[in-house]
Parts: structure tokens; C-alpha cells; sequence
């Protein structure tokens, strides 16, 4: 099992969702997030002020996937979330040792 | 339903006769007009809702999510309080005739204040209309200064000083401009006549320089200008924008106190004022920082009523957009520049706006006003004399920078007399603790916002 995690441009939800249910993945978890990487911020004027915004709007999106399919998943995420530009976001992988489903104790692949 | 229909159809052809054939018939003793007093009492309602939603929502938008409700809350305790005030004691400072400077207390609790029209208050409405007119303008113009110190001073102080401010500073203004005996009334043969229809002095440049004032002495936020973020939602300010353009109508062409065709006039100058500073602002702004935006368009509107207020009923339409522009691009370089090079922090743009905007439209008035829009000086003979330079009348510009003067000592010194004895009694700010936690949740015990519920 493997969790994938990516952060993500707010608007590229819809198809990254789409994409992940294409490539198998069953369940997800979505969060608002802010945050920046290398892009750092942008500026913003009110009143002829200027601030300086260097947390932006972001979406999270957690899935734990099959083995079997983490690379699928993970190339099904870049193919539409990727835009070229500056703020496309990152995705992360990592193991992970267990999953239970709390319903009725199904334990590892089969839980997800 | 039907039968209500008609009967509601009577009443308004009743009405409008009587408002046309009072006119004609120069009635003794003064008889209201149905007319008149159905505009001004609709008036009085559109300039309360300037106060609340209009500035409540403007100012809310503009602070930060843990102080909205505290700033809204500053506006609609004016509400409140100022109307109590204004009953037991304010209105007859104002409105009494009193002294040049201050109103006797014949009115207090409202003692003499009836149903029967007052000649020099409106002759076709009852004195009562005028009076509740009037205490809209009361309640707003204080609300106007909590925009300098929102988001770090304590409720308690901040209503303690603005009823002292009320009495001492709005009261005496007011008097001296609008009240019978007033040392700048134009209309009533002041020694000083100040060409104010609405209220630039009374209402603009007192809230905006004591709002600079509170602004200068209650010191600056905690971590400004560094660590500020941006306003949280410029939608509500919207909102509260929109909403102050459609009650400045009843503000400004409110103030004819009839609904006759001054009326008119200054509701066609206050609407052109408007548009054309919003589109000055947005300009300007376009022109420095490469985009036009929302703030900056309702900023420049604000800005454009608060500069046509003094001027509408006295100016052409064309006289109202250049008045407009000037002011639009006056109030930018105030709030994005001169802030900035004084380094006070004047929270919302309180002086920026209303001080200065205030000033600039007193002055363009004595340039603009004219006497086919407005016969407001006569001579012995009854002959129209002109009102403004442009109409030749040069004198008429000293008379209101006399208006303006007074307007800003009296702010000066009053508020910053106020701020001290309320410093010294009660404290005006919030401890750094309540500030960084926010106003909201430490000193009214609930949140705008609850993102868990």
C-alpha cells in the first residue's frame, strides 16, 4: 500500500478526481489547503497599499492505493493537473504498514 | 386588497394636491405637505441604512475576520446610543436657536419638538420629520471616525467618547451650519454664510479629522504596516458601498427638506459626483499598479459622495462630475500616498476619505455653487444675488474656508480634548493580548465567523 499525497491547483480538482477514479483509486480525502513551495507569493494593492500574499489557495488530495496501481494513480494525477506553469503543486509518495477499515476490522488492501 | 388599492391611490393623489397647492397658496400658518413628508420620512430611512448595513458592512469587509463583528457592532451602538442621546439632549444643542455657536436646551426631550411644521426646519414638514431627519446624520457621522481606530479600541471607550463627541464637537458644528442663529448658516443669515447643503463640514471633514486625530493618538495597530494582512472580504465592503450610494440619495437630495425640484438637482449632482470619482479612482489606480480594482472603484464612489455632499442642491450637473474626478483622484493619492508618508494608521481611510474628500468638496462648492440651481443670497430688495466664484461671487470662498476652519479647529481640539480624558478615565485601547486574539471574541464574546459550526 502506498499513500499518495498531492497538492494541487483549486481548479484541477474536478479532473484530477475524475482521473484517479478512472485509474482504479476507490476512496480520497480532500482538503483545502494554502501554502507555497518555490513560487513563493504574489502581490496584491488595496488602496494603492501593497501586500504581499505568500500562502495561497491550494487543495490537498490523500489516497491510499494497491501497490498495483500507484503508478497508475500517480500518472493519472500529473497527466491532468500539470499546466506548465509556476504553482502546478507536487505529489508525494510514502509505505504505509496498515489500514483498517473501523466498520468491520478488515484489515491491509483490503480495507481501502 | 382592491379596496386598499383605492384607497391607497386616494391617499397619494391627496397627497401630491397637496403638495402642488401648497405652493400656490402660501399658507398661514404652516401647513405639511403629504409630499414632502412622505420623501423626507423615506429620506430619513435611506440614511439610517447608510449607517447599518451600509458602513457596517464597507468597514467590516475591510478588517480582519477576528474584528469584523467588533467594527459592525461600533456602527449599529451609534445607533442605539446616539438616538437616546439625541432625544434627551443632542437635538436641541443642534436645533434650538440658542447661541452663534451652540443651541439652548428648549428641546430637551424633545419638549416643543410636535407635528406642526417649524418655518425655518422645513416649512411643509413637521418639525418631528425634520428632527428624526437630522438625527440619521448624528448617528453616521460618528460611526464615520470608528474606521481610524477599528480593530484595537476598547468598546466601552469607544462609546463614551463618541457620545462626548456627539455633544461636544457634532452639536455645536451642526448649530453653527444648519441651526436657527448659526454663526455659518447661509440660509438664515449666519455672519459667516458656509454654503453646506448636506453636511461636508458638519458631517465629512468633522468625522474625517477627528478620525485622524484618534487615528494619530491611539498609535498604530500591532504589527502595522508589516505584518498587516488584507482586508477579508472586500465582498461585504461592496455591499456596504452599494448600499451607501443608494442611501446617500436621501442624504443629499433629502437635504432640499422638500420634494421639489432642488430635490432633483441635488439627486442628479450627488449621482454624477459618484460615478465620476469611482471611475477616477479606478483610473488612477489602473495607471499605477496595472489593474483597476473593486476597492478602488468603491473607494473612489465613497469618496465622490462624501465630496458632492456639501455641494449638491448649489451645483450644475457638469459642475458634479468635475467635483467627482477631482475627488476620486484627491482621496487616492491621500489613502495610497500621504498615509504612507506621515505613517499613521488610519485603519480604514476615515480622514482619507471623509476628512479630505470633505475639505476638497467644501472649497469646490464656494467654486461651483450657482444661484439658478440654488437662490440662496438675496439682497434688501429680494433680488437673487450669485452664490459661487465662478458666478462671480470671489467672497464666497472665504466664507468657506471660514467654514472649513472652524469645522477642523473645533474637530482638532475637541476630539483630541476627548481621547485624553477618556485615556485617563477608562483607557482607550485593548491590551496586546485582546488585539492579537481579536475584538470579536474578547470583548463581545462571539465570532463572525464560525468555520466548525
Amino acid at each position: 500500500m502506498h499513500k499518495i499525497e498531492a497538492i494541487i491547483q483549486p481548479s484541477k480538482l474536478d479532473s484530477v478526481k475524475d482521473a484517479l477514479i478512472q485509474a482504479g483509486v476507490t476512496g480520497m480525502t480532500i482538503l483545502e489547503a494554502r501554502g507555497h513551495g518555490r513560487q513563493k507569493g504574489h502581490t496584491e494593492f488595496y488602496r494603492g497599499r501593497e501586500y504581499s500574499v505568500d500562502l495561497l489557495p491550494k487543495t490537498k488530495l490523500e489516497v491510499v492505493v494497491p501497490d498495483l496501481i500507484v503508478d497508475k494513480a500517480v500518472e493519472a494525477i500529473i497527466s491532468v493537473a500539470r499546466t506548465g506553469s509556476i504553482g502546478d503543486g507536487k505529489i508525494f509518495v510514502t509505505k504505509i504498514d496498515e489500514a483498517i477499515r473501523i466498520r468491520n476490522d478488515e484489515r491491509g488492501e483490503q480495507a481501502l | 386588497m382592491k379596496r386598499y388599492r383605492s384607497l391607497l391611490l386616494a391617499l397619494l393623489v391627496g397627497a401630491l394636491c397637496a403638495g402642488t397647492c401648497l405652493a400656490q397658496a402660501a399658507p398661514q400658518p404652516l401647513t405639511v405637505s403629504n409630499a414632502d413628508n412622505a420623501w423626507m420620512l423615506v429620506s430619513s430611512a435611506l440614511v439610517l441604512m447608510m449607517t447599518g448595513p451600509g458602513l457596517a458592512l464597507f468597514y467590516g469587509g475591510l478588517v480582519r475576520k477576528k474584528n469584523v463583528l467588533s467594527v459592525m457592532m461600533q456602527s449599529f451602538a451609534m445607533m442605539a446610543i446616539i438616538s437616546l442621546l439625541w432625544a434627551f439632549l443632542s437635538y436641541s444643542l443642534a436645533f434650538d436657536s440658542g447661541s452663534s455657536v451652540l443651541g439652548g436646551l428648549h428641546h430637551i426631550f424633545l419638549r416643543g419638538v410636535g407635528l406642526a411644521p417649524d418655518a425655518d426646519y422645513g416649512s411643509t414638514i413637521p418639525v418631528q420629520t425634520f428632527m428624526i431627519y437630522q438625527l440619521m446624520f448624528a448617528i453616521i457621522t460618528p460611526a464615520l471616525i470608528t474606521g481610524a481606530f477599528a480593530e484595537r479600541m476598547k468598546f466601552s471607550a469607544m462609546a463614551v467618547f463618541l457620545v462626548l463627541w456627539a455633544i461636544v464637537v457634532y452639536s455645536p458644528m451642526a448649530h453653527m451650519v444648519w441651526g436657527k442663529g448659526g454663526l455659518l448658516n447661509a440660509a438664515l443669515g449666519g455672519a459667516f454664510p458656509t454654503l453646506d447643503f448636506a453636511g461636508g463640514t458638519v458631517v465629512h471633514i468633522t468625522s474625517g479629522v477627528s478620525a485622524l486625530v484618534c487615528a494619530v493618538y491611539l498609535g498604530k495597530r500591532l504589527g502595522y504596516p508589516k505584518e498587516m494582512t488584507p482586508p477579508h472580504s472586500v465582498v461585504l465592503s461592496f455591499i456596504g458601498a452599494c448600499l451607501l450610494w443608494v442611501g446617500w440619495f436621501g442624504f443629499n437630495a433629502g437635504s432640499a427638506l422638500s420634494a421639489g425640484s432642488l430635490a432633483t438637482s441635488a439627486f442628479v449632482a450627488t449621482h454624477f459626483a459618484t460615478a465620476a470619482a469611482a471611475a477616477s479612482w479606478a483610473a488612477v489606480e489602473w495607471l499605477r499598479n496595472g489593474k483597476p480594482s473593486a476597492l478602488g472603484a468603491i473607494s473612489g464612489a465613497v469618496a465622490g459622495l462624501v465630496a458632492i455632499t456639501p455641494a449638491a442642491g448649489f451645483v450644475h450637473p457638469m459642475s458634479a462630475i468635475v467635483i467627482g474626478l477631482l475627488a476620486g483622484i484627491f482621496c487616492y493619492f491621500m489613502v495610497a500616498k500621504v498615509k504612507h508618508i506621515f505613517g499613521y494608521d488610519d485603519a480604514l481611510d476615515a480622514f482619507g476619505v471623509h476628512g479630505a474628500g470633505g475639505t476638497l468638496g467644501a472649497i469646490l462648492t464656494g467654486v461651483f455653487a450657482n444661484s439658478s440651481i440654488n437662490p440662496i443670497f438675496k439682497d434688501a430688495a429680494g433680488n437673487v444675488l450669485p452664490s459661487g466664484l465662478m458666478e462671480g461671487n470671489a467672497h464666497q470662498m472665504f466664507n468657506q474656508f471660514a467654514g472649513v476652519g472652524i469645522a477642523w479647529v473645533i474637530s482638532l481640539v475637541g476630539t483630541l480634548a476627548l481621547l485624553f480624558l477618556v485615556d485617563k478615565t477608562i483607557g482607550l485601547r485593548v491590551t496586546p493580548e485582546q488585539e492579537i486574539e481579536g475584538l470579536d471574541l474578547t470583548l463581545h464574546g462571539e465570532e463572525g465567523y464560525d468555520h466548525a459550526a
